[in-house]
C-alpha cells in the first residue's frame, strides 16, 4: 500500500513512506514538518498551498506525492527564514502586507515565481500572475506594494 | 480619580492584565483575541507606551480560559475600546506601583525618576534600578484603582507612531502556527461527515468497509453526526471520501426560493420593533403622516442575499480528553462564552474545560470556527489521552458555516423645497444576525451538537433589541433629521443558519440610506456631498468626508463616458469609527462588468494607537465589501446550497481589486474607535453611487452582477 519515495525539499534528500495517492502538501505538513504551505480548498481553486516545483509556482493540495520524485521543491520555508529573509518576505514585512497571514505564504511563493521569469512585472502582470491567489482579508494593495518593493530590491 | 474603563472595571486585578516577567519582558494579557486584526500590536504599543518600555518586551497573551481577564466576544469592534483602553489604564497604574517601589530602593521622589525601557533612574545621573530587579517573576496583587492618570497623549513616543506590526515575520515566513498546524506527541486527525444538506437527516451509512481502511482508528457515530479518527491527515480524508460514498441521507425541500428572497422574507412571520435612541423597543410602528410641508417624497427597497464569511482556511480545532477534562484549541472568537457552550452541549462542568485561543485563519465574524471546537471537542471523547486535530474540508465550511443573512431595507423620506429633509422612515427586514455558540437553555449553536441522536435541538434565535444590536445596527442615520421612524422587522426561523457576519446589519442599513441619500439629492437637484453636509452637524463627521470628497476630486470630477465616483459615509453604530468611502468606477455598458478603479478612504478612529494597522482594517473593509456588493450571493436549491468552493462562490481577486488611498484623521485624546466594520456599508454605497454617477442607472440590489447591471439598463 505505502511506498517509499525521495523528495529533495529545501536543497536536501528526504525520504517518506506514504501511500501513492497521498498530496505533497500532507507530506510536506505532516511528514516534514513544513507547515507554511496551507490546506485552502483541496481544489487548486486558492493559492494557500503553493510551493516551488523546479522554480514554478504549483499548487501542492491535490497532486500525489509520488508526482514530485526528481523535481526540487522549495517551500516557504526554503525561501528565507525568520533570522534571514528572503527579499520578496522582506518587502511583505516592510509594507506590513498581511492581516491573517493564511494566504501569506503561497502569496510569496506566487511572486517568488512571477519575480524569477519577470523581473519587472507591471502592476498588470502582477495582478494576473497572483490571480489564482486568494485573500479574505482584503490586503490585495499591500500585496501587490510588495511585490513591485520586492522586484525593485532583487534588480539591484 | 476617573472611572475605569468598562473591561478593567469588571477585572481590575492588575495582575490578570499585566505580568513583569522574571527577566527583561513584560507579558499582557488581553481577553481578546487575534483574528488578523493586529491586536497584539496594538495592545503591545499601548503597554510599551504607558510602562516605558521598549515594543520589543513586550509580548502579549491572547484570550485563554486559563489566565487573563475574561472579556467575552473578541467582536463588534470592540476590541481598542474594551481591551486597550483597559490595558492602558491597567499599564498606567502597574508603572505607577513599579515607581513608588523604586522610589524607596533609590531612596528618592517619584516625580524626581525618569524611566528609559524599563530602567528607572534618578532625573540627573547616579543610581538605576529595572523593572526586572525590582520585581521580576511578582505579582502586583492589588486592583486598579482609577487614581493614576494615562500619558498625556502629547508625551506619546509609540502610540501613534509608525512602527510595524509585531508578528509579521512569522506570518511571511510560515512559521506563524495557526490551530492548523499544531503538532502534539500522539496526536489524531479527524474529519468530520456532514449531511448534503440542512435538513438532511441521515438515513443509513455502512461503515465497516471504512473502518477497514488503514489508519482508522475510531468512526464516531451518534445520530445524524459522524466523525471519523485516524492516524494520519490523508487517512481521515480518504476515510471521509469512503463515508460520502456509503452514507444515505434523507433531504428535504427547507430552503427558501433563491430567487425571490425578497418575497420569502416578506411572508415570513416577523417581529417588529421601533427603533428609537438606536435601541428596539415596542413603540408605534405605524407610518408617519404625511407633511404638508413636502416638496416631494421618495420611496426605494433595497436588497442584500446571504452572503458568506469564506475564510481562506476551513475552520479547525484540537481536542483533548484527558482524566475526565478536556483541553479545546480553537480560533473562537471567544474562549469564555464556548467554554460554557460545550459545557452545556456535552453536559459536564466548565471547569472541566480549558479552552486556549490559537491564530486561524481570518474569521470577519462567526464563521465555522466555534462549531468545529465541537466536532472536535465530541470525537476526541471517543479516543481518551490522544490530541484529535479536526478540520474541515472547503465544502464543509462553505456549506455549514453560519451566513450573513439576506435583507430587505424599504426607505422613504419627504424633502422640503430648500431641500431639507422633513421625515425618513426605514424598515429593516432580516433574519438574525446573533446565533453564536452560547447556551441556550436546553437547546445548542453548535451544528454537531443538534446532529446527535439524542441532540439538542438548534437554538432558536431571539431578537435583540440592545443599541445597535444585528438587524437594526446604523439603521438610524447619523444625519439630523426632524422626524424619523425605524422600524426593525425580526423573521424567526432561519432555514439557512445565519450569523454575525462583520459589521452585522449596517453593511445593508447604510447601503441603504447612502444609496438613499444620492437618489434624495438627484431630486432635490442638490449635490450629493452638499446635500450631506446640510443634514450633518457633526464636526468629525463632516471632516472625514469633506477629506473624502477632496482627496477624491468628486467635486471637480469629469464625467467620460462610462465613469463615475461615488461616495458613502457612516459612524459604525452611530459611536464608533467614522468613515467615508469614494469610489471611482467603469462601467461596461456591453457586459455589464462594473470595474472599480479606485478609492478613497477617509476615517477618525479617535486616537490612532497604530496607523498601519488602522489603515490595514479600513482598506481590507473596503476590499472585502467590495467584493461582497459586486459579486457574492449564496446560491442554493430548494433542497441544497451549492455554492461549496470559490468557482461556485467567487470573490474579488487581485485583478479586480482597486487602488486604494487611505486618509487618517487622528484625534489624539479621544478615545479609540473600533473600525474593522466602518467601511463596509459606506463601500456599497459608493460603489451603488459610483454606478449611478456612470451610467444613470440604480443599483438597489446585491450582488451587483454583470446580468444584473444590463438588465437595469
Amino acid at each position: 500500500m505505502e511506498e517509499e519515495l525521495e523528495l529533495t525539499v529545501n536543497g536536501r534528500a528526504r525520504r517518506v513512506r506514504v501511500a501513492p495517492d497521498t498530496p505533497l502538501l500532507f507530506v510536506l505538513r505532516n511528514n516534514f514538518g513544513l507547515t507554511g504551505a496551507k490546506f485552502g480548498c483541496g481544489l487548486e481553486q486558492c493559492g494557500a498551498c503553493k510551493v516551488l516545483v523546479d522554480g514554478e509556482a504549483r499548487p501542492t493540495c491535490r497532486a500525489p506525492a509520488p508526482s514530485f520524485v526528481g523535481r526540487t521543491l522549495t517551500t516557504i520555508e526554503g525561501l528565507g527564514t525568520p533570522e534571514h529573509l528572503h527579499p520578496i518576505q522582506q518587502a511583505f514585512v516592510d509594507e506590513e502586507a498581511a492581516q491573517c497571514g493564511f494566504c501569506i505564504p503561497g502569496m510569496v511563493i506566487g511572486a517568488a515565481d512571477l519575480l524569477a521569469r519577470n523581473p519587472d512585472p507591471s502592476d498588470g502582470e502582477i495582478r494576473e500572475a497572483l490571480a489564482i491567489h486568494l485573500c479574505r482579508c482584503g490586503t490585495h494593495a499591500r500585496i501587490l506594494r510588495a511585490v513591485r518593493r520586492a522586484a525593485r530590491a532583487m534588480r539591484r | 480619580m476617573s472611572p475605569l474603563p468598562s473591561s478593567l472595571a469588571r477585572h481590575p486585578e492588575l495582575d490578570l492584565w499585566i505580568r513583569i516577567d522574571p527577566a527583561d519582558t513584560i507579558t499582557l494579557f488581553t481577553g481578546k483575541v487575534e483574528l488578523g486584526q493586529g491586536l497584539r500590536t496594538a495592545i503591545a504599543r499601548i503597554g510599551a507606551e504607558e510602562l516605558d518600555v521598549s515594543l520589543e518586551r513586550i509580548r502579549v497573551a491572547t484570550a485563554d480560559t486559563r489566565c487573563g481577564p475574561n472579556e467575552f466576544f473578541t467582536a463588534g469592534s470592540q476590541s481598542m475600546e474594551d481591551s486597550g483602553a483597559a490595558m492602558r489604564q491597567a499599564s498606567a497604574e502597574a508603572r505607577a506601583h513599579l515607581l513608588a517601589r523604586a522610589a524607596e530602593r533609590l531612596r528618592a521622589r517619584v516625580d524626581d525618576l525618569v524611566v528609559e525601557d524599563g530602567t528607572v533612574s534618578v532625573r540627573g545621573g547616579g543610581a538605576r534600578v529595572t523593572y526586572w530587579q525590582l520585581f521580576g517573576g511578582r505579582r502586583f496583587g492589588c486592583a486598579a484603582t482609577g487614581e493614576v492618570p494615562p500619558k498625556d497623549p502629547g508625551e506619546y513616543r509609540v502610540v501613534g507612531r509608525a512602527a510595524r506590526r509585531v508578528d509579521l515575520v512569522g506570518l511571511v515566513t510560515g512559521t506563524t502556527r495557526y490551530v492548523h498546524d499544531l503538532v502534539q506527541p500522539g496526536m489524531l486527525h479527524a474529519r468530520v461527515l456532514r449531511p448534503p444538506s440542512p435538513g438532511a437527516a441521515l438515513a443509513s451509512l455502512d461503515d465497516m468497509p471504512v473502518r477497514a481502511i488503514p489508519g482508522v482508528v475510531a468512526i464516531v457515530r451518534d445520530g445524524t453526526f459522524v466523525g471519523v479518527v485516524a492516524e494520519r491527515e490523508e487517512q481521515a480524508v480518504r476515510a471521509l471520501c469512503a463515508l460520502r460514498e456509503s452514507a444515505r441521507w434523507r433531504e428535504s425541500e427547507s430552503l427558501p426560493p433563491e430567487d425571490r428572497l425578497s418575497d420569502w422574507l416578506a411572508a415570513r412571520p416577523a417581529r417588529s420593533f421601533r427603533v428609537e435612541g438606536g435601541v428596539a423597543g415596542d413603540g408605534s410602528t405605524e407610518a408617519l403622516p404625511p407633511d404638508p410641508r413636502a416638496a416631494f417624497a421618495l420611496t426605494a427597497t433595497y436588497t442584500r442575499p446571504y452572503q458568506m464569511h469564506a475564510s481562506i482556511g476551513p475552520s479547525a480545532a484540537m481536542a483533548l480528553w484527558r482524566c475526565g477534562a478536556l483541553t479545546v484549541w480553537s480560533h473562537t472568537q471567544g474562549v469564555h462564552p464556548i467554554r460554557a457552550a460545550l459545557a452545556q452541549a456535552l453536559g459536564i462542568a466548565p471547569d472541566a474545560i480549558t479552552v486556549v485561543h490559537v491564530e486561524g485563519p481570518g474569521c470577519y465574524g462567526h464563521n465555522g470556527a466555534d462549531d468545529a471546537a465541537f466536532d472536535a471537542a465530541l470525537i476526541s471523547r471517543s479516543v481518551p489521552e490522544r490530541p484529535v486535530l479536526l478540520k474541515w474540508m472547503r465544502d464543509d465550511e462553505h456549506a455549514w458555516e453560519p451566513y450573513g443573512p439576506a435583507a430587505v431595507v424599504e426607505v422613504a423620506a419627504s424633502v422640503d423645497a430648500s431641500g431639507r429633509i422633513l421625515h425618513w422612515s426605514h424598515d429593516t427586514r432580516s433574519n438574525t444576525h446573533l446565533l453564536r455558540a452560547l447556551p441556550y437553555g436546553d437547546r445548542t449553536g453548535f451544528v454537531g451538537a443538534a446532529h446527535r441522536e439524542a441532540g439538542m435541538p438548534f437554538a432558536r434565535p431571539q431578537p435583540a433589541t440592545f443599541y445597535h444590536a444585528g438587524i437594526h445596527r446604523n439603521a438610524d442615520p447619523l444625519y439630523s433629521i426632524p422626524r424619523r421612524r425605524i422600524v426593525k422587522h425580526f423573521v424567526d426561523d432561519t432555514p439557512l443558519r445565519t450569523s454575525a457576519l462583520r459589521s452585522l446589519g449596517a453593511y445593508v442599513n447604510v447601503f441603504a440610506i447612502e444609496s438613499f441619500m444620492d437618489e434624495l439629492a438627484a431630486a432635490a437637484g442638490a449635490d450629493p456631498v452638499a446635500f450631506r453636509l446640510r443634514h450633518l452637524d457633526d464636526p468629525r463627521a463632516r471632516a472625514v468626508l469633506a477629506a473624502a470628497v477632496e482627496r477624491s476630486g468628486f467635486a471637480h470630477r469629469t464625467h467620460a463616458p462610462g465613469r463615475g465616483t461615488g461616495i458613502g459615509f457612516a459612524r459604525y453604530k452611530n459611536q464608533k469609527a467614522y468613515a467615508a468611502v469614494a469610489v471611482e468606477a467603469r462601467v461596461d455598458r456591453a457586459s455589464g462588468a462594473i470595474a472599480l478603479e479606485r478609492v478613497v478612504i477617509a476615517a477618525d478612529a479617535g486616537q490612532i494607537v497604530d496607523p498601519s494597522g488602522l489603515a490595514n482594517q479600513l482598506e481590507g473593509g473596503v476590499v472585502q465589501s467590495a467584493s461582497w456588493t459586486i459579486k457574492e450571493s449564496v446560491r442554493f436549491d430548494r433542497v441544497r446550497v451549492t455554492s461549496l468552493d470559490w468557482e461556485s462562490y467567487p470573490i474579488l481577486r487581485f485583478p479586480e481589486v482597486p487602488e486604494l488611498e487611505t486618509i487618517l484623521i487622528d484625534r489624539p485624546g479621544e478615545p479609540y474607535l473600533g473600525s474593522g466594520e466602518a467601511a463596509q456599508g459606506p463601500t456599497a454605497a459608493a460603489i451603488a453611487n459610483a454606478v449611478f454617477d456612470a451610467i444613470g442607472v440604480r443599483l438597489r440590489d446585491i450582488p451587483f452582477t454583470p446580468e444584473r447591471v444590463r438588465a437595469a439598463l
